[in-house]
């Protein structure tokens, strides 16, 4: 499957765009995306830390991930 | 009556506003929390501030973050409201307003709140010095 990420505060400047599609296996995890990522962008494991939110939520590691689901990539926040 | 207030706005905060969101005659203690732009990092000076949000997630992380602090405090209102977009030192990024019957439950629930939102909620600032920017917080 298909998926877009949306990338947001220096994961956009990483991806050199805010919209990166990306090809899965089907019922790949949000573990499964973060290698995949991190191969393609090894920038990536530089941070200190970064999170997965699917559907507006912060997902775990073992979350499955749906070709409808709304996948945004959340560096370190800083906001306050 | 709603006793929770949250905004992402592009244009200044209104502490006014917010106050008058969370006045009541219940509450004898208001605690604000108002969180400016820094001139100066690490001795370098600032020149301005950008802030982008996740919106829709940033509104629900920051609700989550006011339910909690109803549940955990005696506090009877909350706003918290954040800026986006491009401020200069000196001006304001976030104001949190909590309204209570005693003032201690308004200062914890009050620091409980900007502690959490920096944790959680998705926001990111990028910092303009004179020789170049970063994104905050984002290396170890």
């Amino acid at each position: 499957m298909e998926i877009t990420i949306t990338a947001f505060g220096i994961a956009k400047d990483i991806f050199r765009t805010s919209a990166l599609p990306i090809e899965l296996e089907d019922n790949s995890s949000v573990d499964m995306l973060k290698q995949e990522l991190e191969r393609r962008f090894p920038e990536l494991a530089k941070l200190k830390s970064y999170a997965i939110a699917v559907n507006e939520t912060y997902a775990a590691n073992d979350v499955l991930i749906k070709p409808a689901d709304t996948v945004v990539i959340i560096p370190p926040v800083s906001g306050g | 009556m709603k006793s929770i207030d949250i905004q992402i706005k592009s244009s200044a905060l209104s502490l006014e506003e917010q106050l008058a969101f969370v006045s009541d005659e219940a509450s004898g203690g208001i605690n604000v929390f108002v969180g400016n732009v820094r001139n100066q990092t690490k001795d370098k000076p600032v020149i301005k501030l950008e802030f982008e949000a996740y919106i829709p997630m940033a509104i629900k992380e920051m609700e989550l973050i006011a339910t909690e602090a109803l549940s955990k405090y005696a506090i009877n209102k909350i706003s918290i409201q954040h800026r986006i977009g491009t401020l200069l030192p000196g001006e304001t990024a976030v104001i949190i307003v909590v309204g209570s019957a005693h003032r201690d439950d308004a200062f914890r629930a009050c620091r409980y709140c900007i502690d959490t939102l920096k944790k959680t909620v998705p926001i990111w600032k990028k910092e303009f010095f004179e020789d170049g920017a970063v994104w905050v917080a984002a290396h170890p």
